[in-house]
């Protein structure tokens, strides 16, 4: 379980975040919605243990994020930011195995040359792999940063859990691979997997996320299942918007028309 | 990819090797491999060398030749340090004031030793010359560095020209030093402005020798945070490098292995701009391979360079920063309109 406990951040006398106590249980796809500005990025940057002068407790399994050293941490815990540029050339699958860094000493095992090749297969980037990273498109460069994200904690630990952050991971995307994001994020889930994101869209995260929570001004205002949580009123609070809500045919969760 | 860059690395060390011999053999008197054999036999017998020949071969040409590969290697393996850490192609030691620093810190020693107490000198004795290089090395490089931060990030256009007023206050005070020297034995601006190995020495070799092996290994050892760190200091964190810590490493690393050289040799523009660029385009981006290939390199280049400056107006001699900055200014001019210089690290 992640644990965040009495959360508060501020930047100068600017409050952040305000006072969020919250558990995220393994095994769900917690997705995070709310407007510009709301906190959920710099959230998604505290509870994955990249800002650290916050007040509050962020807890991996009841250990403190702060105690834990990185290079630990990072055998374990992988994030996936909004987009990552290099300033020189270097081959996807060399970007990928970026991401087994943590796992080896000096040189890469036979095993981490067969995750990479998975990943890249699971992303269908196979036929990138030769490619120099810069002359790929937006959406083909977050392809390859989410297979170097996913490679860093590709095999469930022995003991513990492993925790994938994504911080607004869709955009550049075109609909299918926003689609094929979340569906590989969702079968990366299981027992030992803690899934926290956050989206943009609102219809997608209502139809990937089980567990969802709406920021608003450094606050958690609403959480939980999308199909009991999502209601015109909340999202005129939260978003002000007027909205109608339908149900979807095939999967009947709620889809938004604005 | 491994039996291609293997064959690169061997292709590399026998072209070092055979341009080496050739540095060794050619100059204002030449030199035959016998003659190099016969001088090297006395020189480890201990005897005295046979002839004239014997002992420029010994005294003069080998020192020169060394001290120039060893600079080389130093100045490309910085290059590719810096442009890591700064996720950069276009930053070298020359343009971020180390190397102004450092000729500025050890011009000084040159130009005030005379009224510098004896036993202050006795104790530093031949090292104070690097020692202070380092220090004015260190607190150019520092100065040039925080000056360009803005809050956490560092933009590559204000490091490159807050660099650019180090280098003029560097070589400023270079300009001062030897204007009021009255050690006979100081050095001119242009040694300092342009470099050569005019004035090679064995206790220059080993100086710079040691310092460059040992900076080498530490680098190789940081070869991997600095693959990772190619990702962004977000990313290199999520990784499990600690950014800062590595930066401040290489920092250090770095200034110190530059300013040993300069001590000795004084700038030598570029080197540290056109080694990694080629070796880039030929064996892509790993540190682990960069490193030990810009050391073959950044060696033979140099010594090409430094035959060159020998060689193009014999007897007489070019600086050898006149030949790096001939190569090295276009190729600069070319890497910063290639590259945004707005983006921030």
């Amino acid at each position: 379980m992640l644990e965040v406990q009495n959360l508060q951040y501020q930047i100068g006398k600017q409050a952040i975040l305000n006072d969020i106590s919250v558990q995220f249980q393994p095994g769900l796809c917690h997705l995070i919605v709310g407007p510009n500005g709301s906190g959920k990025s710099t959230f998604i940057k505290i509870v994955s243990a990249e800002i650290e002068a916050y007040q509050g407790k962020v807890l991996y399994q009841g250990k403190d994020a702060k105690k834990i050293t990185k290079q630990n941490l990072s055998q374990y815990r992988a994030v996936l930011s909004q987009h990552t540029e290099l300033s020189f050339p270097m081959r996807v699958d060399e970007v990928v195995m970026l991401g087994r860094n943590p796992h080896f000493e000096i040189a890469p095992s036979k095993k981490d040359n067969q995750i990479v090749q998975d990943a890249l297969d699971l992303l269908s980037l196979q036929n990138l792999a030769g490619r120099n990273y810069q002359t790929l498109s937006g959406g083909e460069k977050q392809r390859v940063q989410y297979a170097r994200v996913l490679t860093q904690i590709w095999e469930t630990p022995q003991e513990g859990l492993r925790y994938l952050f994504l911080d607004e991971p869709l955009n550049n995307l075109d609909v299918y691979y926003q689609q094929q994001f979340l569906s590989i994020a969702q079968s990366f889930i299981n027992d030992a997997t803690i899934l926290i994101g956050v989206v943009h869209d609102i219809n997608i995260a209502i139809r990937y996320a089980q567990q969802l929570y709406c920021f608003l001004n450094g606050k958690i205002v609403t959480q939980g299942l999308p199909e009991t949580i999502v209601q015109p009123a909340l999202l005129k609070q939260v978003f002000d918007i007027e909205t109608s809500i339908m149900q979807h045919p095939q999967t009947g969760k709620p889809i938004i028309i604005f | 990819m491994a039996p291609k860059s293997s064959l690169f690395f061997i292709v590399l060390t026998a072209l070092l090797i055979v341009m080496l011999l050739i540095a060794i053999a050619f100059g204002a008197v030449s030199i035959l491999p016998s003659e190099m054999w016969s001088a090297l036999k006395h020189g480890f017998t201990g005897k005295e060398p046979a002839t004239i020949y014997e002992s420029v071969f010994i005294q003069l040409r080998l020192p020169r030749v060394l001290l120039c590969a060893i600079t080389g290697a130093i100045l490309a393996v910085s290059g590719v340090l810096m442009q890591g850490l700064f996720r950069n192609p276009v930053v070298e030691p020359g343009l971020v004031g180390t190397s102004a620093g450092a000729a500025f810190g050890a011009s000084i020693v040159f130009s005030l030793s005379p009224f510098m107490s004896p036993s202050f000198k006795s104790v530093l004795g031949p090292f104070m010359v690097p020692l202070f290089a380092f220090v004015g090395g260190l607190v150019a490089t520092y100065l040039v560095y925080s000056i360009a931060k803005d809050k956490k990030h560092i933009s590559i256009l204000s490091l490159l020209l807050v660099g650019m007023a180090m280098n003029a206050i560097g070589l400023s005070g270079v300009g001062l030093m030897t204007y009021i020297a009255r050690d006979p034995q100081a050095r001119s601006i242009t040694f300092w402005n342009l470099g050569t190995f005019s004035g090679a020495n064995w206790f220059q070799v080993f100086v710079t020798g040691i310092m460059a092996v040992v900076c080498f290994w530490v680098a190789q050892r940081q070869a991997k945070k600095l693959n990772v760190l190619l990702l962004g200091d977000q990313e290199a964190g999520h990784l499990g490098v600690d950014v800062k810590k590595l930066k401040t490493n290489i920092l250090i690393l770095n200034t110190a292995m530059v300013s040993v050289a300069t001590a000795f040799v004084g700038v030598i523009a570029f080197m540290g701009l056109i080694v990694p660029h080629v070796l880039r385009l030929l064996i892509g981006s790993d540190h682990k391979k960069l490193i030990p290939a810009s050391i073959l390199m950044g060696a033979l280049l140099l010594t090409i360079a430094d035959v060159g400056a020998r060689l193009l107006l014999a007897p007489a001699e070019l600086p050898i920063g006149i030949i790096t900055s001939i190569v090295g200014a276009p190729l600069y001019i070319f890497l910063l309109k290639k590259f945004q210089l707005n983006q921030t690290n």
